[in-house]
């Protein structure tokens, strides 16, 4: 099927989408359009994430890649098009139905309080506490917030240290520990190396291979291809607002994939309009 | 489970994490008791009369009303926030409880309840006001030190000035308990904090988490129940406890409490810290801060209340001059940041401690008012240049 292999899938085929394996997608968006007044953001986009899986989502800027993760997070509601979850149709009609669900985002400013500890910040907005006095049960927290950690070989002096005196890619990984620590199944990072060295891309982009690991769809939104190739099972390639390329990692190379982000002829692309 | 084997944080971990805390912009209360003990030194060598029982007594009662108001103000900062109302809202309070009390004849406590809840009315309203319409807090609590103040004005009438006779109410400022209750009120606190210490230190251990170092907590303990026993002798050897001062540490341990260890006192200083992120974790950023600004309104009218018990009258002036800019001054002395998520209520004691003695100093030495404005602001801009500095290297460390 030309779903995978580097030649584009041009015009979206007909639901049910192909399937590159038995697996079945643990979310799936189906022929999903939209506008922004005269701008089409998407045109019938298909996407799909699979379990234990790094699915990269590649392209240049107005691409279209945001308005797509914007519409996995609830944030979008689209003009036309499905969402499947685990082989359901839901319904998604703002950013707590995904929530729901155990889709996360982790965007590029990371949402964390500098001000607060490593605790604090993994249960912003849902601090537990110990019935029947209403205070704050710290030591549950920081168990639990350890062990977290601990499972996803994220290395941090101490929990109690504020977020502020962390380094970039440790703030980062307490953002994607955050992400996945509420039953998550599917994680989306929008460019989560974008501001960082070498050293601390290495451990954010391991951090990105154990999630996928402990079995998680990991959706990886990134201009850094080099970043890419290292890490992603499947690469899609958006291109003013449609679907233009799946690469396979066996079948991955760069000049294809370059070729699907720029619309650079090699022969069998499809012209856009 | 052993309790002997549970890790500990290594002393070098331990002597790093002050440092860690002022790296990243929280500069803490060891400056301010530095600039305390130093500011105590001086005065005394000046004037001996001023480290002894009968002076530090009144120093006591003299900073509750401005400790009070500050209060407010430390949690109205940590949201990143001001409330510049809070000196015409201590004057409104008190003129509602006095017109209550004496010219309309209601006893004391409804009076007192019917000039705090003033305030908490009046904290809402600008609440309500700053999210609702998106304006500034200065702006919309500068229309507060306006509006408020005209209609303490016209709620005091035209003969401007009432005098308090209620006992009760003056025996707010005026109260003492005995040394022997003072001793007891040591001992329990004392008795408190002792549990506290353990029963924390046995539930991590039981979670499996790691352990400060026991020396030092417990050299800790002591030297707090070290500074609660001499202020408890001093206070002892001269008039007894004031009542006055207990309502103050009495408000100041609640709000420490509500601060540090609710869900409540958690969002205030996430919305602080990153407001953004607070409104995306789910919190109600605008609900946390009606609140904030009703519990500004209310310590305010509280402090208001106190200081007319101490000066024994309400009239036009009370509330004006320095109140409002002594109550934000001590709250930055004393360590909160102004720039939102950072310091501790406790900063309303320690910097109140610091204005009320520079204040009380002076005026031992019989020195003119020039001076003391000048000092004081000399010592706010110390205070504000710590906080801006920490702010600085922490934007300088990319955060």
């Amino acid at each position: 099927m030309s779903e995978t292999g580097g030649w584009p899938a041009g015009h979206p085929p007909s639901v049910p989408a192909p399937v590159p394996t038995e697996r079945q997608p643990i979310l799936e968006l189906r022929s999903i359009s939209k506008h922004f007044g005269a701008v089409q953001a998407l045109s019938s986009v298909d996407f799909e994430v699979y379990p234990a899986e790094v699915v990269a989502l590649v392209g240049d800027n107005g691409a279209g890649k945001s308005t797509l993760v914007k519409t996995m997070a609830g944030i979008n509601i689209p003009d036309s098009g499905e969402i499947w979850f685990e082989g359901k149709h839901v319904a998604i009609h703002g950013p707590r139905e995904p929530a729901a669900l155990g889709i996360s985002t982790v965007y590029q400013d990371l949402a964390l309080c500098d001000n607060l500890d490593v605790v604090a910040n993994l249960y912003l907005g849902r601090e537990e506490i110990q019935p029947p006095v209403p205070l704050l049960s710290e030591e549950r927290m920081e168990h639990r917030a350890r062990e977290v950690l601990t499972s996803l070989d994220v290395k941090i002096p101490s929990v109690r240290n504020p977020v502020a005196a962390l380094s970039g890619g440790q703030r980062q990984s307490v953002a994607v520990a955050r992400s996945v620590m509420w039953k998550a199944k599917v994680v989306m990072l929008d460019e989560p190396t974008a501001a960082l060295g070498v050293q601390q891309t290495k451990q954010v982009l391991e951090l990105v291979l154990r999630l996928r690991n402990q079995g998680l769809g990991v959706i990886l939104i990134s201009h850094n291809l080099a970043n890419v190739f290292e890490v992603a099972d499947r690469i899609v390639v958006l291109r003013l607002g449609r679907r233009v390329g799946t690469f396979d990692r066996s079948k991955m190379s760069e000049e294809a994939v370059v070729a699907a982000i720029t619309g650079a002829e090699f022969g069998k692309f499809q012209p856009q309009a | 489970m052993s309790v002997a084997a549970a890790p500990q944080v290594s002393l070098r971990e331990t002597l790093l994490t002050p440092w860690r805390r002022i790296r990243s912009g929280d500069i803490g209360s060891l400056p301010v008791l530095a600039g305390l003990v130093l500011i105590w030194a001086v005065f005394d060598i000046l004037n001996p009369n001023f480290l002894t029982p009968l002076n530090l007594t009144n120093l006591t009662v003299q900073i509750t009303d401005i400790g009070l108001v500050s209060t407010g103000i430390v949690l109205v900062l940590l949201l990143g926030e001001i409330d510049l109302s809070v000196g015409s809202v201590y004057g409104l309070g008190s003129a509602v409880m006095a017109v209550l009390n004496v010219k309309m004849g209601i006893s004391a406590v409804p009076a007192v309840i019917g000039g705090i809840l003033t305030g908490t009315l009046i904290g809402l309203l600008h609440g309500f006001w700053f999210t609702r319409f998106r304006i500034p807090s200065f702006v919309v609590t500068l229309a507060g030190l306006l509006a408020w103040f005209g209609l303490q004005l016209r709620v005091l009438g035209e003969t401007g000035t009432i005098n308090i006779y209620d006992p009760n109410i003056d025996a707010l400022a005026g109260k003492f308990f005995s040394p022997a209750f003072g001793w007891a009120l040591a001992a329990v606190v004392v008795a408190i904090l002792t549990v506290e210490l353990f029963v924390r230190r046995r539930r991590r251990a039981t979670a499996g988490l790691v352990q400060n170092v026991l020396v030092l907590e417990l050299g800790g303990l002591v030297a707090v129940a070290a500074a609660i026993f001499v202020a408890t002798g001093v206070l002892a050897s001269d008039r007894g406890v004031p009542l006055a001062l207990l309502i103050l540490l009495g408000f100041i341990v609640t709000f420490d409490l509500i601060t540090k260890r609710t869900r409540f006192g958690r969002h205030i200083y996430a919305v602080g810290g990153n407001a953004e992120a607070a409104r995306r974790a789910g919190i109600s950023v605008n609900g946390i801060r009606i609140a904030v600004f009703a519990i500004a309104g209310t310590m305010a009218a509280i402090g208001g209340i106190l200081g007319a018990s101490r000066l024994l009258a309400v009239n036009y002036s009370s509330g004006t001059g320095d109140i409002l800019l002594d109550a934000i001054a001590a709250a930055v002395i004393g360590g909160t940041s102004l720039f939102g998520g950072r310091g501790t209520v406790w900063s309303a004691l320690t910097g109140s401690l610091v204005i009320g003695s520079i204040g009380n100093g002076l005026a031992l030495l019989s020195v003119s008012a020039d001076i003391k404005y000048m000092i004081t602001g000399a010592v706010l801009l110390a205070a504000v240049t710590i906080d801006g500095v920490a702010r600085q290297g922490r934007q300088r460390a990319g955060l």
